[in-house]
Protein backbone atom coordinates (compact mmCIF):
# COMPACT_ATOMS: atom_id res chain seq x y z
CA UNK A 1 0.00 0.00 0.00
CA UNK A 2 1.52 3.30 -1.07
CA UNK A 3 0.57 6.33 0.97
CA UNK A 4 0.89 10.08 0.51
CA UNK A 5 3.57 11.10 2.97
CA UNK A 6 4.36 14.36 4.72
CA UNK A 7 7.00 16.66 3.23
CA UNK A 8 10.50 16.30 4.60
CA UNK A 9 11.99 19.00 6.79
CA UNK A 10 13.90 21.78 4.98
CA UNK A 11 17.31 22.06 6.73
CA UNK A 12 17.54 25.02 9.08
CA UNK A 13 13.81 25.34 9.59
CA UNK A 14 13.74 22.86 12.47
CA UNK A 15 16.29 22.40 15.26
CA UNK A 16 19.10 19.87 15.07
CA UNK A 17 19.21 17.37 17.92
CA UNK A 18 22.74 18.31 18.98
CA UNK A 19 22.79 22.02 19.86
CA UNK A 20 25.71 22.54 22.27
CA UNK A 21 24.50 26.02 23.31
CA UNK A 22 21.62 24.10 24.91
CA UNK A 23 23.78 22.15 27.35
CA UNK A 24 21.42 19.27 28.10
CA UNK A 25 21.19 18.36 24.39
CA UNK A 26 24.81 17.16 24.46
CA UNK A 27 24.17 13.84 26.23
CA UNK A 28 20.71 13.32 24.77
CA UNK A 29 21.25 13.78 21.05
CA UNK A 30 21.75 10.74 18.82
CA UNK A 31 25.33 10.27 17.67
CA UNK A 32 24.50 8.49 14.44
CA UNK A 33 22.74 9.62 11.32
CA UNK A 34 19.01 9.02 11.44
CA UNK A 35 17.80 6.25 9.14
CA UNK A 36 15.75 7.60 6.25
CA UNK A 37 12.26 6.10 6.52
CA UNK A 38 9.69 6.02 3.73
CA UNK A 39 6.43 6.88 5.47
CA UNK A 40 3.95 4.02 5.62
CA UNK A 41 0.40 3.61 6.85
CA UNK A 42 1.88 3.54 10.37
CA UNK A 43 3.21 7.09 9.99
CA UNK A 44 0.38 8.81 8.11
CA UNK A 45 -2.24 7.66 10.59
CA UNK A 46 -2.34 8.89 14.19
CA UNK A 47 -4.50 9.40 17.24
CA UNK A 48 -7.60 11.55 17.04
CA UNK A 49 -8.93 13.37 20.10
CA UNK A 50 -12.36 14.89 19.98
CA UNK A 51 -14.43 17.36 21.92
CA UNK A 52 -15.32 14.65 24.43
CA UNK A 53 -11.80 14.92 25.87
CA UNK A 54 -11.94 18.64 26.65
CA UNK A 55 -14.22 20.46 29.12
CA UNK A 56 -15.82 23.84 28.45
CA UNK A 57 -13.45 25.80 30.72
CA UNK A 58 -10.30 23.84 29.90
CA UNK A 59 -9.09 26.69 27.67
CA UNK A 60 -9.39 29.27 30.46
CA UNK A 61 -6.39 29.00 32.77
CA UNK A 62 -7.68 31.84 34.97
CA UNK A 63 -10.62 29.68 36.13
CA UNK A 64 -10.90 26.64 38.36
CA UNK A 65 -9.51 28.16 41.56
CA UNK A 66 -11.00 30.10 44.47
CA UNK A 67 -9.79 33.43 43.14
CA UNK A 68 -8.25 35.08 40.12
CA UNK A 69 -4.54 34.54 39.40
CA UNK A 70 -2.09 37.40 39.79
CA UNK A 71 -0.69 38.75 36.54
CA UNK A 72 -1.55 40.39 33.27
CA UNK A 73 -4.56 38.59 31.81
CA UNK A 74 -4.17 37.78 28.10
CA UNK A 75 -6.08 36.09 25.30
CA UNK A 76 -4.05 33.87 22.99
CA UNK A 77 -5.80 32.84 19.82
CA UNK A 78 -4.87 31.65 16.37
CA UNK A 79 -5.37 29.14 13.62
CA UNK A 80 -3.79 25.75 13.26
CA UNK A 81 -2.85 25.37 9.59
CA UNK A 82 -1.50 22.56 7.48
CA UNK A 83 1.57 23.13 5.31
CA UNK A 84 -0.60 24.38 2.46
CA UNK A 85 -2.37 27.01 4.56
CA UNK A 86 -5.59 25.08 5.09
CA UNK A 87 -7.13 25.12 8.57
CA UNK A 88 -6.81 21.98 10.69
CA UNK A 89 -10.22 21.57 12.36
CA UNK A 90 -11.09 19.61 15.51
CA UNK A 91 -7.54 18.96 16.64
CA UNK A 92 -6.22 18.93 20.19
CA UNK A 93 -4.05 21.81 21.44
CA UNK A 94 -2.38 21.44 24.86
CA UNK A 95 -0.83 24.38 26.72
CA UNK A 96 1.34 24.70 29.83
CA UNK A 97 3.25 27.57 31.36
CA UNK A 98 4.70 29.15 34.49
CA UNK A 99 2.86 31.79 36.49
CA UNK A 100 3.37 35.56 36.37
CA UNK A 101 6.40 35.31 38.67
CA UNK A 102 8.18 32.78 36.46
CA UNK A 103 7.47 29.72 38.63
CA UNK A 104 5.97 26.42 37.45
CA UNK A 105 3.62 24.38 39.59
CA UNK A 106 5.99 21.42 39.40
CA UNK A 107 8.02 19.75 42.16
CA UNK A 108 11.29 20.17 40.28
CA UNK A 109 10.98 23.92 39.79
CA UNK A 110 13.44 25.37 42.32
CA UNK A 111 13.17 29.00 41.18
CA UNK A 112 12.84 31.22 44.25
CA UNK A 113 9.66 32.95 43.11
CA UNK A 114 6.21 32.58 44.65
CA UNK A 115 3.62 30.06 43.53
CA UNK A 116 0.16 31.47 42.94
CA UNK A 117 -2.56 29.45 44.70
CA UNK A 118 -4.96 30.57 41.98
CA UNK A 119 -2.90 29.40 39.02
CA UNK A 120 -2.02 25.90 37.84
CA UNK A 121 -0.76 26.71 34.36
CA UNK A 122 -2.25 23.94 32.19
CA UNK A 123 -5.05 24.05 29.64
CA UNK A 124 -6.30 22.51 26.45
CA UNK A 125 -8.58 23.27 23.55
CA UNK A 126 -9.93 21.67 20.40
CA UNK A 127 -9.79 23.79 17.25
CA UNK A 128 -13.13 24.70 15.70
CA UNK A 129 -14.24 24.01 12.12
CA UNK A 130 -11.99 26.87 10.92
CA UNK A 131 -8.94 25.60 12.81
CA UNK A 132 -9.22 28.34 15.45
CA UNK A 133 -8.33 27.85 19.12
CA UNK A 134 -8.48 30.39 21.95
CA UNK A 135 -6.98 30.42 25.44
CA UNK A 136 -7.48 32.88 28.28
CA UNK A 137 -4.52 32.97 30.65
CA UNK A 138 -2.01 35.29 32.30
CA UNK A 139 1.27 36.43 30.82
CA UNK A 140 4.05 34.10 32.06
CA UNK A 141 7.14 35.52 33.74
CA UNK A 142 10.72 35.08 32.57
CA UNK A 143 12.71 32.59 34.67
CA UNK A 144 16.36 31.63 35.24
CA UNK A 145 17.48 28.16 34.16
CA UNK A 146 21.23 27.68 34.85
CA UNK A 147 22.12 26.64 31.27
CA UNK A 148 24.95 29.20 31.33
CA UNK A 149 25.88 32.25 33.41
CA UNK A 150 22.85 34.52 33.93
CA UNK A 151 20.61 32.39 31.70
CA UNK A 152 16.96 33.47 31.57
CA UNK A 153 14.20 32.01 29.44
CA UNK A 154 12.17 34.57 27.53
CA UNK A 155 8.49 34.65 28.48
CA UNK A 156 6.87 31.70 26.72
CA UNK A 157 3.95 29.30 26.56
CA UNK A 158 4.48 25.61 25.82
CA UNK A 159 2.20 24.22 23.08
CA UNK A 160 1.56 20.62 22.05
CA UNK A 161 -0.41 19.64 18.94
CA UNK A 162 -1.30 16.43 17.14
CA UNK A 163 -2.76 17.31 13.75
CA UNK A 164 -4.02 14.60 11.42
CA UNK A 165 -1.21 12.05 11.76
CA UNK A 166 1.76 10.89 13.83
CA UNK A 167 3.96 12.87 11.40
CA UNK A 168 2.27 16.19 12.22
CA UNK A 169 2.93 15.89 15.96
CA UNK A 170 4.42 19.16 17.22
CA UNK A 171 5.62 20.44 20.57
CA UNK A 172 6.73 24.05 20.43
CA UNK A 173 6.91 27.26 22.44
CA UNK A 174 5.25 30.61 21.81
CA UNK A 175 7.22 33.78 22.49
CA UNK A 176 6.17 37.43 22.79
CA UNK A 177 7.17 40.20 20.37
CA UNK A 178 10.00 42.50 21.45
CA UNK A 179 11.22 40.31 24.32
CA UNK A 180 14.81 41.46 25.01
CA UNK A 181 15.75 37.91 26.05
CA UNK A 182 15.00 36.40 22.65
CA UNK A 183 18.41 37.13 21.05
CA UNK A 184 20.10 35.52 24.08
CA UNK A 185 18.04 32.34 24.31
CA UNK A 186 19.72 29.13 22.99
CA UNK A 187 16.40 27.32 22.75
CA UNK A 188 14.69 29.97 20.60
CA UNK A 189 17.87 30.36 18.52
CA UNK A 190 18.29 26.65 17.83
CA UNK A 191 16.48 27.30 14.53
CA UNK A 192 18.91 28.89 12.07
CA UNK A 193 16.32 29.99 9.49
CA UNK A 194 15.15 33.41 10.69
CA UNK A 195 11.73 33.24 9.04
CA UNK A 196 11.02 29.85 10.55
CA UNK A 197 12.21 31.09 13.95
CA UNK A 198 9.86 34.05 13.80
CA UNK A 199 6.91 31.69 13.43
CA UNK A 200 7.33 31.09 17.17
CA UNK A 201 6.67 34.76 18.05
CA UNK A 202 3.05 35.75 18.46
CA UNK A 203 1.78 39.17 17.43
CA UNK A 204 -0.20 41.68 19.44
CA UNK A 205 -3.70 41.91 17.97
CA UNK A 206 -6.08 44.71 18.88
CA UNK A 207 -8.90 42.73 17.27
CA UNK A 208 -8.29 39.82 19.66
CA UNK A 209 -8.10 42.28 22.57
CA UNK A 210 -11.23 42.33 24.74
CA UNK A 211 -12.10 45.86 25.99
CA UNK A 212 -11.74 46.34 29.78
CA UNK A 213 -10.56 42.71 30.09
CA UNK A 214 -7.38 41.48 28.38
CA UNK A 215 -4.84 42.13 25.62
CA UNK A 216 -5.05 39.75 22.71
CA UNK A 217 -2.19 37.94 20.98
CA UNK A 218 -2.39 35.99 17.74
CA UNK A 219 -0.38 32.82 17.29
CA UNK A 220 -0.95 30.77 14.16
CA UNK A 221 0.67 27.35 14.17
CA UNK A 222 1.71 25.56 10.97
CA UNK A 223 1.95 21.77 10.93
CA UNK A 224 3.89 19.70 8.40
CA UNK A 225 2.49 19.74 4.89
CA UNK A 226 1.74 16.80 2.70
CA UNK A 227 3.29 15.62 -0.52
CA UNK A 228 1.23 15.79 -3.68
CA UNK A 229 1.92 12.22 -4.79
CA UNK A 230 2.40 8.86 -3.06
CA UNK A 231 5.82 8.00 -1.68
CA UNK A 232 7.92 5.79 -3.92
CA UNK A 233 7.99 2.23 -2.79
CA UNK B 1 -1.62 27.15 -2.61
CA UNK B 2 1.61 28.48 -1.14
CA UNK B 3 3.59 26.03 0.90
CA UNK B 4 4.15 27.22 4.45
CA UNK B 5 7.21 26.48 6.54
CA UNK B 6 6.09 24.50 9.59
CA UNK B 7 6.37 26.06 13.02
CA UNK B 8 9.68 24.90 14.54
CA UNK B 9 9.75 22.33 17.29
CA UNK B 10 10.98 23.23 20.77
CA UNK B 11 11.85 21.07 23.73
CA UNK B 12 9.12 19.88 26.11
CA UNK B 13 11.42 21.15 28.88
CA UNK B 14 11.58 19.78 32.42
CA UNK B 15 8.01 20.61 33.43
CA UNK B 16 5.93 18.97 30.68
CA UNK B 17 4.09 16.80 33.20
CA UNK B 18 2.16 19.93 34.18
CA UNK B 19 0.49 20.12 30.80
CA UNK B 20 0.64 16.59 29.45
CA UNK B 21 -0.02 14.12 32.29
CA UNK B 22 -3.80 14.48 31.94
CA UNK B 23 -3.56 12.38 28.76
CA UNK B 24 -1.18 9.74 30.15
CA UNK B 25 -2.26 6.32 28.89
CA UNK B 26 -0.24 3.37 30.19
CA UNK B 27 -2.89 0.73 29.57
CA UNK B 28 -3.86 0.82 25.91
CA UNK B 29 -5.66 -2.50 26.28
CA UNK B 30 -8.24 -1.34 28.83
CA UNK B 31 -11.70 -2.64 28.07
CA UNK B 32 -12.64 -5.36 25.67
CA UNK B 33 -9.92 -4.92 23.03
CA UNK B 34 -9.19 -8.09 21.08
CA UNK B 35 -5.72 -9.61 21.09
CA UNK B 36 -2.94 -10.78 23.34
CA UNK B 37 -2.25 -8.54 26.34
CA UNK B 38 1.42 -7.67 26.55
CA UNK B 39 3.59 -5.44 28.73
CA UNK B 40 6.49 -3.46 27.31
CA UNK B 41 9.02 -2.00 29.72
CA UNK B 42 12.51 -0.58 29.57
CA UNK B 43 14.74 2.35 30.35
CA UNK B 44 15.71 5.50 28.49
CA UNK B 45 19.48 6.05 28.78
CA UNK B 46 21.67 9.03 27.90
CA UNK B 47 25.09 9.04 26.21
CA UNK B 48 26.75 7.97 29.49
CA UNK B 49 24.23 5.19 30.08
CA UNK B 50 22.57 7.21 32.84
CA UNK B 51 18.78 6.90 33.12
CA UNK B 52 16.69 9.81 31.85
CA UNK B 53 13.95 10.56 34.37
CA UNK B 54 12.27 13.35 32.40
CA UNK B 55 11.39 11.68 29.11
CA UNK B 56 8.04 10.78 27.62
CA UNK B 57 7.09 8.19 25.02
CA UNK B 58 4.07 8.44 22.81
CA UNK B 59 3.17 5.21 21.06
CA UNK B 60 0.86 4.50 18.14
CA UNK B 61 -0.12 1.09 16.88
CA UNK B 62 -2.63 -0.94 14.95
CA UNK B 63 -5.16 -3.22 16.63
CA UNK B 64 -4.85 -7.02 16.76
CA UNK B 65 -6.22 -7.26 13.22
CA UNK B 66 -3.55 -4.92 11.90
CA UNK B 67 -5.83 -1.96 11.44
CA UNK B 68 -5.36 1.62 12.67
CA UNK B 69 -8.17 3.59 14.33
CA UNK B 70 -7.86 6.33 11.73
CA UNK B 71 -9.86 7.41 8.69
CA UNK B 72 -6.93 6.85 6.31
CA UNK B 73 -6.76 3.17 7.14
CA UNK B 74 -9.20 1.89 4.54
CA UNK B 75 -8.08 -1.75 4.62
CA UNK B 76 -10.73 -4.32 4.01
CA UNK B 77 -10.39 -6.11 7.34
CA UNK B 78 -12.18 -6.11 10.68
CA UNK B 79 -11.73 -3.14 12.99
CA UNK B 80 -11.56 -3.33 16.77
CA UNK B 81 -13.94 -0.56 17.78
CA UNK B 82 -12.69 -0.32 21.35
CA UNK B 83 -8.96 -0.14 20.65
CA UNK B 84 -7.64 3.41 20.14
CA UNK B 85 -3.95 2.59 19.71
CA UNK B 86 -2.40 5.60 21.44
CA UNK B 87 -0.32 5.68 24.60
CA UNK B 88 1.52 8.43 26.45
CA UNK B 89 4.01 7.11 29.00
CA UNK B 90 6.47 9.16 31.08
CA UNK B 91 9.69 7.71 32.49
CA UNK B 92 9.99 7.53 36.27
CA UNK B 93 12.91 8.73 38.42
CA UNK B 94 14.91 5.67 37.34
CA UNK B 95 14.30 6.33 33.65
CA UNK B 96 11.89 3.39 33.46
CA UNK B 97 8.76 3.30 31.34
CA UNK B 98 6.14 0.56 31.30
CA UNK B 99 2.90 0.14 29.42
CA UNK B 100 0.31 -2.52 28.71
CA UNK B 101 -1.17 -3.01 25.29
CA UNK B 102 -2.25 -5.69 22.87
CA UNK B 103 0.12 -7.13 20.33
CA UNK B 104 -0.59 -5.36 17.05
CA UNK B 105 -1.34 -7.24 13.86
CA UNK B 106 0.71 -6.86 10.68
CA UNK B 107 0.00 -3.80 8.54
CA UNK B 108 0.79 -3.10 4.89
CA UNK B 109 4.10 -1.54 3.88
CA UNK B 110 5.17 0.14 0.63
CA UNK B 111 3.96 -1.51 -2.55
CA UNK B 112 2.73 -5.04 -1.90
CA UNK B 113 4.92 -5.58 1.14
CA UNK B 114 3.72 -6.48 4.61
CA UNK B 115 5.25 -4.94 7.71
CA UNK B 116 5.98 -7.06 10.75
CA UNK B 117 3.93 -6.21 13.84
CA UNK B 118 5.35 -3.01 15.32
CA UNK B 119 4.60 0.03 17.42
CA UNK B 120 5.61 3.51 16.31
CA UNK B 121 7.24 5.62 19.05
CA UNK B 122 7.73 9.37 19.37
CA UNK B 123 10.23 10.26 22.08
CA UNK B 124 10.26 13.57 23.95
CA UNK B 125 12.51 14.85 26.73
CA UNK B 126 14.16 17.85 28.28
CA UNK B 127 17.32 18.46 26.27
CA UNK B 128 15.70 17.35 23.02
CA UNK B 129 14.62 20.18 20.74
CA UNK B 130 12.61 17.99 18.36
CA UNK B 131 11.01 14.65 19.12
CA UNK B 132 12.55 11.50 17.68
CA UNK B 133 10.76 8.66 15.96
CA UNK B 134 11.62 5.02 16.46
CA UNK B 135 9.81 1.66 16.35
CA UNK B 136 9.29 -1.38 18.55
CA UNK B 137 9.29 -4.82 16.92
CA UNK B 138 8.89 -8.16 18.71
CA UNK B 139 11.49 -10.90 19.26
CA UNK B 140 8.93 -13.68 18.78
CA UNK B 141 8.16 -12.47 15.25
CA UNK B 142 11.56 -13.37 13.78
CA UNK B 143 10.17 -14.55 10.44
CA UNK B 144 8.06 -11.44 9.93
CA UNK B 145 10.93 -9.23 11.09
CA UNK B 146 13.23 -10.80 8.50
CA UNK B 147 10.76 -9.79 5.78
CA UNK B 148 10.01 -6.33 7.16
CA UNK B 149 10.67 -3.56 4.62
CA UNK B 150 11.64 -0.99 7.27
CA UNK B 151 14.04 -3.21 9.23
CA UNK B 152 15.62 -4.05 5.87
CA UNK B 153 16.72 -0.39 5.54
CA UNK B 154 18.84 -0.67 8.68
CA UNK B 155 22.34 -2.10 8.81
CA UNK B 156 22.03 -5.58 10.23
CA UNK B 157 24.10 -4.95 13.35
CA UNK B 158 21.72 -2.22 14.52
CA UNK B 159 18.35 -3.88 13.82
CA UNK B 160 18.27 -5.53 17.23
CA UNK B 161 17.92 -2.11 18.87
CA UNK B 162 14.33 -2.02 17.60
CA UNK B 163 13.39 -5.53 18.71
CA UNK B 164 11.78 -5.91 22.14
CA UNK B 165 12.81 -9.14 23.85
CA UNK B 166 10.07 -11.40 25.12
CA UNK B 167 10.64 -12.83 28.58
CA UNK B 168 10.51 -16.59 28.97
CA UNK B 169 7.01 -17.69 29.85
CA UNK B 170 5.53 -14.21 30.25
CA UNK B 171 3.86 -11.79 27.90
CA UNK B 172 6.37 -9.14 28.87
CA UNK B 173 8.90 -7.52 26.57
CA UNK B 174 12.03 -5.60 27.40
CA UNK B 175 13.05 -2.69 25.18
CA UNK B 176 15.62 -0.07 26.18
CA UNK B 177 16.26 3.21 24.40
CA UNK B 178 19.90 4.34 24.23
CA UNK B 179 20.36 7.88 22.98
CA UNK B 180 24.00 7.29 22.06
CA UNK B 181 26.88 4.86 22.33
CA UNK B 182 27.47 1.32 21.08
CA UNK B 183 23.86 0.29 21.66
CA UNK B 184 22.41 3.51 20.22
CA UNK B 185 18.81 2.95 19.24
CA UNK B 186 17.94 3.44 15.59
CA UNK B 187 15.99 6.66 15.13
CA UNK B 188 14.24 7.59 11.91
CA UNK B 189 14.27 10.60 9.64
CA UNK B 190 10.73 10.53 8.34
FE1 LIG C 1 9.22 26.73 30.09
Amino acid sequence: MDVIGYRRIVPGTQPEYLHPAYASSVKRAPGRKLVLLPQTLSEVTGPVFGHDRVGPDDNDLTKGHDGAPIGERIIVTGRVLDGDGRPVPHTLVELWQCNATGRYRHDNDQHDAPLDPNFTGAGRAITDADGIYTFTTIKPGAYPWRNHHNAWRPQHLHFSLFGPSFMTRLVTQMYFPGDPLLPLDPIFNCVTDARARERMICSFDIDATVPEFALGYRFDIVLRGRDATPMEA
Amino acid sequence: MAKLTPTPSQTVGPFFALGLTWLDTVDLAAGAAAGERIVITGRVLDADGAPIPDAMLEVWQADAHGRYAHAEDTQDKPKDKVFAGFGRIATNKDGVFRFTTIKPGAVPGPGNSLQAPHIVVALFMRGMLRHLYTRIYFSDEAGANDADPVLALIEEARRATLVATRADGAAEYRWDIAMRGDAETVFFDC
